[in-house]
């Protein structure tokens, strides 16, 4: 682990080893999976307390000041005033749309993780660097998915184990934005079959999926196909990749 | 000038007016299982607001066992919309804030690629708005279509809407919500606490519940329909699934009407089970006729006794003993000996005789045995029996005619033995019938007397009821 001081804050990352693996959507036919470059992921989510710096050194993010456009008028709405209550210090970011998630990561040097880079490293369960088929581990996720969570009822960070990789809170607390949210394709590419992925509703669903009964990943997927870049959830925050 | 500015005014003015009628605005009541909104009286098509609420709740599904529904409006099933055929459906879908997942709804009474799904997708914390025009009348199920759709489904996410034909069905005095669904736990059937979904078991199709109403005892009890005897019932059926069909079936009632499927067309009449497919509907119709508590269940009895697939109806009213008695008869029964060597009758017997030989047959033969032999020791001999012939040839024959409608009990001592035992009387025989079998039985086997007739019977009959 290595330590960057931002803002006067320690915010830690690990570095992730490149490899191969299936992901549930965007393998090419007879593809039976794809790669991902090795890069560093933060250890943690981005917290309440983390993004106050940020606000500080960008007022243009403060809860008041962004368009429409860029956040929903639900941002950083459990803040008080201009900053987070001492009590949410630790705990994960919410209320946040892409465009802020996005331009923090660029105020460390780095960027949003991709839907691949999230999904490589979110695969990992404890003891595991592919838990996709470990009916155990998906069970775990569904349970935590299928769960609201109430205003004011969002664990602080590092509550539970890290996965195999070192990186905690992955599945359970929040989820997390990724930088191409809203496609479900590896590349930018047009592809013939591209309006039978289109909607993740009913039999179009599974129609492309690669792990059927993966209804983890599904969640997660459909999740993602809901949002816009402006959008702000409860439940929703995010941590930053970066390249090198 | 001026005329043009009031011709104008006109055209405006009518056009508001031609607007305004065309367009009566109103919002949908929406209700909850087993209740049904109330017939909609209008005669003309409106713009209908409904407003549906997503939340994921935790909720009984069994006494003592929850599960974390995900509900249309706060329950399972899903609120009951009711529309006009020709309304414009102004549709609203909320998604709870605190809930983890995206939803979105397909109605089966939309037309239209995904029945409204890409449409009303909706993030956690968001509202979308979609319209639609009821084209086609009937009972449609609708559904979170949101993936994995399994998953939704599973966790309840799915109610009914009527699109009320414009020439309405005939009116009824009760109208009831009824929906079945399969769930699946990790934890068996009755396993206390919070059970989380079992996605092994939704895949295998192998249900730990089954329910009408969204739990077991949700129509049971206190919670049970109600109806008075000689009142019409409608009950709107609905299965969510999502996996199982369902048999349905009332205990000891008969659909006198049945729109299969949920399709406005009385199809068919006098059913006993209707089958409700998964992501379907059936109205089915009946007059009470008797009262008391009758059973809804799915007919693939398993589900009904070991899952939860059991509802109530309760019926108050007089009864009606020509249409159902209650229980007539209860006695003791000894193996019938119908199969085992029945004497075949000749064909040149007369009518009376051979009809005597069929009430023998069914109501003696199993003690005084086939060929009136008896049983030693227990049951008396009829076949050349001094004490039977000794009655038979009397004058006065009342005392042997009691025997058969009254019964006997107590020593008896019948061609030098000691008989003492019980004989039930034999009931539901006209005067006729115990002419003949007594006929039958005194002159058979060796044995002769005079014929019985129907009014001898009636006489001793008399004389026996007096006191």
């Amino acid at each position: 682990m290595i330590g960057v001081l931002v803002f006067g804050l320690l915010i830690q990352s690990v570095p992730i080893t490149g490899g191969s693996f299936a992901p549930l959507y965007g393998l090419e036919k007879d593809q039976k999976s794809v790669s991902v470059a090795s890069f560093r992921i933060d250890t943690y989510p981005v917290t309440h307390q983390n993004f106050f710096k940020f606000t500080k050194a960008h007022p243009e993010w403060k809860p008041s000041h962004p368009l429409v456009l860029l956040a929903d008028k639900e941002y950083l709405k459990d803040w008080k005033s201009e900053g987070p209550s001492r009590k949410i210090k630790n705990v994960p970011v919410t209320y946040v749309s892409w465009f802020a998630a996005q331009d923090y990561c660029v105020a460390q040097g780095g960027r949003l993780p991709t839907v691949l880079e999230w999904e490589y490293v979110a695969a990992a369960s404890e003891t595991k660097k592919d838990a996709s088929q470990d009916k155990e581990f998906i069970e775990k996720l569904l349970q935590w998915y299928s769960k609201p969570v109430q205003e004011g009822k969002i664990s602080k960070i590092g509550k539970t184990k890290p996965n195999i990789w070192g990186v905690y809170d992955l599945h359970g607390v929040i989820w997390e934005w990724v930088y191409d949210f809203n496609s479900v394709f590896v590349t930018g590419d047009n592809r013939q079959d591209k309006d039978n992925l289109k909607d993740l509703f009913c039999g179009f669903g599974a129609a492309g999926a690669q792990n059927r009964a993966n209804y983890a990943a599904f969640m997660r997927y459909a999740l993602r196909n809901s949002l816009k870049g402006n959008y702000t959830l409860m439940n929703l925050g995010f941590r930053c990749a970066y390249d090198h | 000038m001026s005329k043009l500015f009031y011709f104008i005014v006109v055209l405006f003015s009518v056009g508001i007016l031609g607007c305004s009628q065309k367009m009566t605005v109103e919002n949908a009541i929406l209700t909850d299982a087993p209740q049904v909104p109330p017939q909609i009286t209008r005669t003309h098509p409106a713009k209908v607001i409904v407003d549906l609420e997503v939340k994921e709740v935790v909720k009984n599904i069994a006494e003592g066992v929850q599960y974390t529904f995900w509900t249309f409006g706060g329950s399972v099933p899903g609120k009951f919309i009711r529309v006009r055929e020709s309304d414009t459906v102004e549709f609203h879908l909320a998604n709870h804030p605190a809930n983890k997942l995206p939803h979105n709804i397909d109605l089966h009474a939309v037309t239209g690629p995904g029945g409204g799904a890409a449409s009303s997708f909706t993030a956690p914390g968001h509202k979308t708005q979609f319209t639609f025009k009821t084209l086609n009348p009937g009972l449609y199920v609708y559904h979170c279509a949101t993936a994995p759709v399994g998953m939704h489904v599973a966790n309840g996410m799915y109610g009914l809407i009527y699109v009320q034909p414009k020439k309405a069905l005939p009116k009824v005095d009760h109208e009831y919500y009824i929906m079945q669904s399969d769930f699946y736990t990790k934890g068996g059937y009755g396993e206390k606490g919070l059970q989380p979904f079992s996605m092994e078991k939704a895949i295998d199709e192998k249900p730990t519940y089954v329910v009408f109403n969204g739990a077991v005892n949700a129509l049971v009890g206190e919670s049970a329909i109600k109806a008075n005897v000689g009142e019409t019932i409608r009950l709107f059926v609905g299965n969510g699934g999502p996996n199982l069909v369902s048999s349905f079936h009332v205990i000891g009632e008969i659909f006198d009407t049945v729109y299969t499927e949920g399709g406005i067309g009385a199809n068919q009449r006098n059913v006993q089970t209707t089958l409700v497919p998964a992501g379907g509907s059936s109205i089915v119709e009946f007059k009470m006729d008797v009262p008391g508590t009758y059973i809804l269940v799915d007919h693939s009895i398993f589900r009904a006794f070991n899952k939860g697939a059991l509802g109530m109806l309760k019926t108050n009213g007089t009864e009606d003993k020509s249409i159902y008695s209650g229980k007539e008869v209860d006695e003791n029964y000894i193996e019938s000996k119908v199969n085992e060597s029945a004497p075949v009758a000749p064909p040149q017997e007369p009518k009376e005789a051979k009809s005597g030989q069929q009430i023998f047959i069914n109501s003696c033969s199993m003690c005084h045995q086939s060929e009136g032999q008896g049983l030693a020791g227990v049951f008396p001999p009829l076949a050349n029996a001094d004490y039977l012939m000794k009655l038979a040839k009397s004058p006065d024959r009342a005392s042997l005619i009691s025997i058969v409608l009254k019964g006997l009990s107590g020593k008896v001592t019948v061609n030098g033995k000691e008989y003492n035992n019980v004989m039930t009387p034999i009931s539901g025989l006209s005067d006729e019938d115990l002419a003949s079998v007594l006929t039958y039985v005194t002159n058979s086997w060796g044995n002769a007397a005079p014929h019985f007739s129907a009014s001898e019977i009636k006489k001793a009959k008399e004389k026996l009821s007096q006191p």
